[in-house]
């Protein structure tokens, strides 16, 4: 079944409820699905739980939907370099869950992959993961790590074909191909659309039946 | 000028072997590129890519191409790209032949702790747990001293570690150590400092190699007032 092509505020307005789980992809800025979070910040959903490598920038990207104060959890490594983090973090309006990123990427392939989980040695013997099950293998120290599990993936590729099929650019790659696995619903903000067989097979990245919904990226606002 | 932090890359930069695949951290660790080839060392950046290049001219800024301290960076011939899972594939496989990063402290046996302050709250750990775990050899640089002036060295950790493993070598502006598995061992003193001043600056013991040139031996013949 193809992907429907559809316009990013209604979409997010209709799909997403509040209390919702949301992948979004982008490592900081670079990747991040600017239109779909935008919508997002537009719709009534709040008290969402964002799994994302970083909280964006001060007022950009999901850093705005941080200062709209709908998100009271975020899932991910890196939360450093959005001061309005630590903000939130410290008047208890924001929950935070860090993991290494190696970790978390990979919970994020084993929910996408129907995996059960995954024992790591990233950060094995540490106060990070000393909540972990342990295990040693082969005579060295692992920590288990659940899958993790989303209700939508909101990710960014550059090119998509009609089906859904999706080719990524540079390192705006990042965490958006994995996620795409991972989402019950998978929407996709991308440049352009282009007819089916278009794309060569051998370059795409994400096979079109992970993809639900495909929105263009428009022009900066 | 010699900039501190430049020389510590510069002398950092020495034990990575050419052909190596080299991830770099943020800070100290970036300054290392500048002194290597990147045609014939490749270097690896967690965000999903390999035969990072210099850094780009104005005009050349290309904003889908960054490093992993979300610095925009150019690349080489035969770089290729690549999502995240299997970055730290990459990274825990064991296919990575060198990690350069900074250090908070390290303690007597090379061990470090590089992403938690107490009293603030715990907001970022990055890659540096999957990087301790996987890759062949850690180089750790960092400035000897805290802000304040207290030792980053020391005898054991106060803040939380950040893997059971050692580093590997220790970079810092006044020495380099090697660490084997009785701990530090200083293997080179950076120009105008002395055994006794590093001594003074650290807070674990460490051992010095043999060979290692020790201008308060040779100017005060006592070894040093310790």
């Amino acid at each position: 079944m193809s992907a429907s092509i559809a316009n990013a505020n209604e979409l997010i307005t209709l799909l997403v409820k509040s209390g919702s789980m949301i992948m979004v992809g982008g490592f900081g800025l670079v990747g991040a699905p600017l239109r779909l979070i935008s919508a997002l910040d537009h719709s009534r959903a709040a008290d969402l739980t964002i799994i994302s490598n970083n909280l964006g920038e001060p007022d950009k990207g999901l850093g705005r939907t941080l200062r709209l104060g709908k998100i009271s959890r975020a899932i991910g490594s890196y939360f450093t370099s959005n001061p309005d983090v630590a903000e939130a973090v410290q008047a208890g309006t924001l929950t935070v869950s860090l993991l290494p990123q190696g970790t978390f990427v990979e919970a994020i392939r084993a929910a996408g992959a129907g995996l059960g989980g995954f024992f790591t040695p990233a950060g094995a013997g540490t106060e990070l993961m000393d909540q972990n099950e342990t295990r040693e293998i082969g005579g060295r120290l692992f920590v288990f790590q659940a899958p993790i599990h989303a209700d939508f993936a909101f990710i960014r590729a550059h090119r998509a074909d009609e089906l859904g099929n999706l080719v990524y650019l540079k390192t705006a790659r990042n965490f958006n191909p994995v996620m795409a696995t991972a989402g019950r619903t998978v929407i996709a903000e991308v440049d352009e659309i282009v007819p089916v067989g278009e794309l060569d097979p051998e370059c795409v990245v994400t096979p079109h039946l992970f993809v639900d919904y495909l929105v263009r990226t428009e022009a900066p606002e | 000028m010699t900039d501190v932090r430049d020389d510590i890359a510069m002398r950092a930069s020495r034990y990575i072997k050419t052909g190596w695949i080299v991830n770099v951290g943020i800070g100290i660790p970036t300054l290392l590129l500048r002194h290597l080839d990147m045609t014939v060392t490749h270097v690896h950046s967690e965000n999903g890519l390999l035969g990072v290049g210099p850094p780009p001219a104005f005009h050349e800024v290309d904003p889908n191409l960054v490093d992993a301290g979300k610095q925009p960076v150019t690349v080489t011939l035969g770089c290729v790209y690549f999502d995240s899972a299997q970055s730290f594939g990459m990274v825990r496989g064991g296919h990575i032949d060198a990690a350069v990063m900074g250090a908070l402290q390290v303690d007597h046996l090379g061990r470090i702790a590089n992403w938690f302050i107490p009293g603030r709250p715990v907001l970022g750990v990055g890659g540096a747990m999957d990087l301790m775990e996987g890759a062949r050899e850690v180089i750790i640089v960092m400035q000897h001293l805290t802000r304040d002036g207290r030792p980053k060295i020391v005898k054991d950790l106060t803040l939380p570690r950040t893997s059971i493993r050692s580093a590997d070598v220790l970079v810092t502006d006044l020495a380099t150590f090697h660490i084997d598995a009785q701990g530090l061992v200083l293997t080179e003193l950076a120009s105008g400092t002395s055994v006794s001043k590093v001594r003074e600056c650290t807070g674990a013991n460490f051992e010095v190699a043999q060979g290692v040139e020790d201008p308060s031996e040779s100017t005060q013949g006592n070894g040093g007032k310790q």
